[in-house]
């Protein structure tokens, strides 16, 4: 402890606190002019150990006075401005001479400008507050003389697209400020080596110390089943809400973790239904307004809450002190996720965190009993680096033009020393620079219009100040899907806002529809001026919204261990009755999926319709893919397929044939010309397309001196994507897209290897004459069905022909242009009105519909 | 491609999954919004370079069509070019594309709010309206009700249907079933406004009825009337 020089001793001292070794062993290596990656559990005092060197080499007297000498980047707004109150007190109570500030959106305009001109010692901010400062002409008086970098909660970025940006800024910092050191502070994660990368500054992770403190006490885990039935199927936990709230009851403050916002509703909604004691139960997910959420946080912080029902919005950052129980209902998905939100609990080490774990269905029993075996065996999952954005990168080059004239020779070093973009092409580089610059089409008819412009010497300039405005109103990486503003009507302050769901969910209601949200149970009444307006106290059976990308699959490592654990009668000793019976009836029935290769089961069941399930394993996204793949190879067969569904465990496909041969279905060779043929025309393509044209700014977020004349005539991305694809399928874009889509998100790697691993350890195909007990949580899934080929057109005619069957076809549109639907029926000159939505379209409107593929929640 | 016969006042149209009416009797193929030129709008106005291919794009589409149905005469419902200057910056090939095109057929341009000017040194005849046998050809419709038929564009309209797989949304047709019919914007980047909008659905008073453009044919979803106020 002697290494601690005055006045930070005698304050430690003064506190009966001495400081950690990973805090000196930070300290040391930054002091010898290295940089430190530190590792540790939630509650390691990581920000004090972030922050040391930097207030110990504040506080030398012989330090030169002003300017920046520590920069703090944090991926959560809230959490810079909650550290930088945390560093105050310390502060100020050994008298040091260190002004902290904050640099976020929120940051009033005339502090802005004086952190220019003057910057504080410590300067708090996000990555995009970062690329904006970098931006800026000044940026070079303002960083050259930094002192150290410190990346806070670095795992939560690294590997997605702030993750690029953050590194690309990193890497500037570097060539603005080379003697800076960095330190990163990270929560446990299974591959630090990547991170150590990230934060290098040249990509070289031997550059990084790694210093990783282990352990910790390990969490107390429980799994809590619901008591008396143990649901076949379904993901909210609503039959587990009685043993929560007692549990509620029995701590002192909770968090509820739930995985999507749909189920965080309705679990609030369940709780709230229970509560005779009359606990505080506070809910908190990303689509409420930032106003709400900040006075949820704020009566947590003050201790006025029992209990909060919370989605991935409460998983990183802020110290609420008091928790002392997390609650996890529905199946983790993911260990070091689990482990992040169970540490929320408790926030020291030295004492084991409590968590319950309430799985919602018999699967996500086995999963919450793998995810409980690899926390004792300490291994955590993670996806392995991905290389970084095209799209991120085209939003960079537009900033670093912003900040002044480059060469593209220098840029493009640059840019390879941040650790993502250490193999981006030359090529890559050139096309990207060149989007920026006019567009890069083929077709060069932007030449006059063009963003940027290059000198005699070969420089490059923006064109004009308009081109630094668009830069700055469109800068970040986090694309929001297009959402609508939820009104209550009137009231005292004149329609209140209660948050934003997303438009398609809005465009399904009808005046007088019911559905939750906001904890609440509102009722539709129109759209006006692009917000949806709504009064309270819906009445009749409500709707849920569900959000885009809301759901978490499945990961590889605990996939892995689902299997294993299902495919060993051994490892069933920790399980529930009900669970091992159910796991018992398979063996009897049908088969066991083993570890390795493949259980398919066909079987027919209903009027002429066969199944056929097949126990993958790896993840809904994987096998939403596999599903369309596969039910392509089954038309092409000849079984007639019908449609499919795909949960995190199997995916279930039906046919109007047998199909008697299923090796074929599973050959690797359907992951080229179908996967090619599928991907073309898929929804996930033209999302990817979207946020990469959004973030690469082709497409505006705002547009200044837009038309807009009060009614939304949006610029549709898929309108874009459809015409650069017949006309231009090479541009840089749609290169980025694909590449984003097959290789960034996981899943097609994932159906690689199940393919592999069905090749390698066999096929075992059971013919059965009936479905079996594993196959049943999958039929029972509401709402997961796809059509084969998931075209839209084959759910238009499906919808449109149940219209006609529903009305004995006594009325064909095309003829007499007098169909029904929903029950309404228009013959020419009258109208009449429209009864209730009669209980057969129950069908065919879902009632939770989650659209596909997801990219985590917020 | 399977167009659908709608019946209005006593003439019989045909609406064309690509997005177009058709009028046999008078040999008329009818065209809303077209919004040539708005990448190079955008382009212009500094709103983004997007990909300079939508008048090529729609062209080519109208062209498809043209073939088609052979018509001897075309109206465009306005909206024709994205703005003013659209016109003049129209690309030579895509220029000489056009005329081609309307070779031989007579055109009308109705004018918009984003086009009030004759298109410049194009073929055809520019107004506010056209009237042919009764029916009244316009860029946007005029709320109250329609005397005899009134067909327009201007708005976009979009109308989601519900499917299992939760809403399918697309350009549609949209008629109150008797008078007034709004065609879908046929221009390659013309977006959409969903016809649930106050702005639509007070042309529609009484409810009436979408058709959703598809791959190969139309599909029905009905629009419901406007209820009188809640509370």
């Amino acid at each position: 402890m002697g290494t601690l020089p005055e006045p930070f001793a005698a304050w430690f001292t003064a506190r009966g606190w001495s400081p950690r070794p990973h805090q000196l062993a930070v300290l040391e290596t930054v002091a010898a002019g290295g940089s430190a990656l530190l590792v540790a559990p939630t509650g390691g005092g990581k920000t004090l150990a972030g922050f040391l060197p930097s207030l110990v080499a504040l506080a030398d007297p012989a330090r030169p006075a002003g300017g920046l000498h520590t920069l703090y980047v944090s991926p959560l707004k809230a959490l810079a401005v909650d550290i930088a109150r945390n560093l105050t007190a310390p502060v100020a109570e050994m008298g040091l001479p260190v002004r902290i500030e904050t640099r976020t959106g929120d940051t009033p305009a005339n502090r802005r400008a004086r952190q220019r001109s003057d910057p504080p010692d410590i300067l708090l901010t996000t990555p995009e507050s970062l690329l904006l400062l970098l931006s800026l002409p000044e940026a070079l008086a303002m960083f050259r003389g930094l002192g150290a970098v410190v990346v806070d909660e670095i795992h939560a970025p690294a590997g997605t697209k702030r993750g690029d940006q953050l590194a690309l800024g990193l890497s500037r910092l570097g060539s603005l400020a080379p003697g800076a050191r960095r330190i990163g502070l990270s929560a446990t994660v299974a591959h630090p080596a990547p991170l150590r990368a990230f934060l290098a500054p040249d990509g070289d992770p031997a550059r990084v110390r790694l210093i990783q403190v282990r352990g910790g006490a390990r969490p107390d885990l429980t799994v809590m089943l619901p008591e008396g039935h143990l649901p076949w199927g379904g993901h909210m936990g609503l039959a587990s809400a009685p043993e929560i709230y007692r549990r509620l009851r029995a701590a002192r403050v909770t968090i509820v973790f739930v995985n999507t916002r749909a189920q965080a509703e309705l679990i609030f909604q369940a709780l709230w239904r229970l509560n005779d004691d009359n606990l505080a139960i506070a809910l908190h997910h990303g689509s409420l307004t930032v106003e709400q959420r900040r006075k949820v946080e704020a009566a947590m912080a003050a201790g006025r809450l029992r209990a909060v029902v919370a989605t991935a919005s409460l998983d990183l950052g802020i110290d609420w002190g008091d928790v002392d129980q997390v609650i996890q209902v529905g199946a983790p998905k993911g260990v070091a996720r689990l482990l992040q939100r169970v540490g929320r609990a408790n926030h020291r080490m030295d004492e084991p965190s409590r968590a319950v774990l309430v799985p919602a269905n018999r699967f996500e029993v086995v999963e919450c009993a793998a995810a409980l075996e690899a926390i004792a065996a300490e291994e955590l999952d993670g996806d392995p680096p991905r290389p970084g954005g095209l799209d991120v990168l085209a939003q960079h080059v537009l900033a670093m033009a912003c900040h002044g004239p480059f060469l593209p020779d220098d840029l493009y070093a640059e840019v390879t020393r941040a650790a993502p973009y250490a193999a981006l092409t030359r090529r890559d580089f050139d096309d990207v620079l060149r989007f920026v610059e006019n567009g890069g089409y083929a077709l060069r008819a932007y030449e006059r219009f063009a963003r940027l412009f290059r000198d005699a010497e070969g420089r490059i300039h923006v064109r004009d100040q308009r081109v630094v405005r668009q830069f700055r109103m469109n800068l970040g990486t986090i694309v929001e899907t297009p959402m609508v503003k939820v009104r209550l009507r009137g009231g005292p302050r004149g329609g209140q806002a209660l948050g934003e769901v997303e438009e398609w969910f809005v465009s399904t209601l009808s005046p007088g529809d019911s559905f939750i949200f906001a904890g609440q149970h509102l009722r539709f009444e129109r759209l006006d001026a692009g917000a949806a307006i709504v009064s309270r106290g819906g009445v009749g059976d409500p709707r849920v919204p569900a959000y885009a990308g809301s759901r978490m699959p499945l990961t590889t490592w605990l996939a892995a261990r689902v299997r294993a654990i299902i495919g060993d009668p051994k490892r069933w000793r920790g399980l529930p009755d009900p669970v091992r019976q159910w796991l018992r009836l398979q063996q009897r029935h049908s088969a066991l999926p083993a570890r390795d290769g493949l259980l398919v089961e066909t079987f027919p069941r209903g009027e002429g319709r066969w199944f056929l399930v097949a126990y993958c394993f790896e993840g809904r996204l994987a096998h939403q893919t596999l599903g369309m793949l596969l039910t392509r190879r089954m038309e092409k067969l000849g079984y007639g397929p019908l449609g499919y569904l795909a949960t995190d465990y199997v995916l279930a496909a039906w046919s109007a044939f047998e199909p008697t041969d299923v090796a074929p279905l599973f050959e690797e060779d359907i992951l080229g010309e179908e996967l090619e043929e599928w991907m073309a025309e898929s929804s996930m393509l033209r999302r990817t397309f979207r946020n990469i044209a959004t973030i690469a700014g082709l497409i505006q977020k705002n547009h200044p001196g837009a038309e807009n004349s009060g009614r939304q005539m949006t610029m549709n991305s898929d309108l874009i994507y459809d015409v650069l694809r017949r006309h231009e399928p090479d541009h840089v874009l749609l290169r980025a897209t694909r590449q984003e889509a097959a290789a960034g998100l996981t899943d097609v790697a994932r159906i690689g290897l199940l393919l592999a691993r069905a090749r390698a350890g066999g096929i075992r195909h059971m013919r059965l004459d009936q479905v079996s007990p594993l196959a049943v949580p999958a039929l029972i899934e509401e709402g997961r069905e796809w059509v084969a080929g998931g075209a839209e057109d084959a759910l238009l005619a499906e919808a449109a022909a149940l219209v006609e069957d529903a009305t004995g076809g006594e009325e064909h549109f095309a003829e007499t242009l007098a169909a029904v639907t929903e029950g309404v029926r228009i013959s020419p000159g009258r109208v009449v009105d429209k009864p209730r939505r009669p209980r057969s379209m129950g069908r065919f409107t879902r009632r939770m519909p989650s659209p596909p593929p997801p990219s985590g929640e917020g | 491609m399977t167009p659908a016969p709608l019946h209005l006042g006593a003439e019989r149209f045909m609406l064309d999954p690509a997005g177009l009416l058709a009028w046999p009797a008078r040999r008329t193929l009818v065209v809303a919004d077209l919004h040539l030129e708005k990448g190079s709008a955008f382009a212009a106005r500094g709103a983004g370079l997007l990909p300079p291919y939508d008048t090529r794009e729609t062209l080519s589409r109208l062209h498809l069509a043209l073939r088609r149905w052979r018509p001897t005469r075309l109206v465009a419902l306005g909206d024709s070019f994205h703005d003013r200057a659209g016109a003049s910056r129209l690309a030579a090939d895509d220029a000489a594309q056009l005329r081609r095109m309307l070779d031989g057929i007579e055109t009308r341009w109705i004018l918009g709010n984003h086009d009030p000017e004759a298109p410049a040194a194009l073929p055809g005849t520019a107004a506010a309206e056209w009237r042919a046998g009764g029916i009244l050809f316009r860029h946007e419709a005029r709320p109250g009700p329609v005397a005899g038929v009134e067909i327009s564009g201007h708005f976009h309209p979009k109308a989601t249907m519900p499917t299992r797989c939760g809403g399918v949304t697309r350009p549609c047709f949209v008629t109150d079933g008797r008078g007034r019919l709004i065609l879908p914007a046929f221009g390659a980047y013309a977006g959409g406004l969903d016809a649930g909008d106050p702005a639509i659905a007070a042309l529609l008073p009484r409810g009436g009825r979408a058709f959703l453009l598809g791959r190969d044919r139309l599909y029905a979803l009905p629009l419901a009337g406007r209820r009188p106020r809640a509370g």
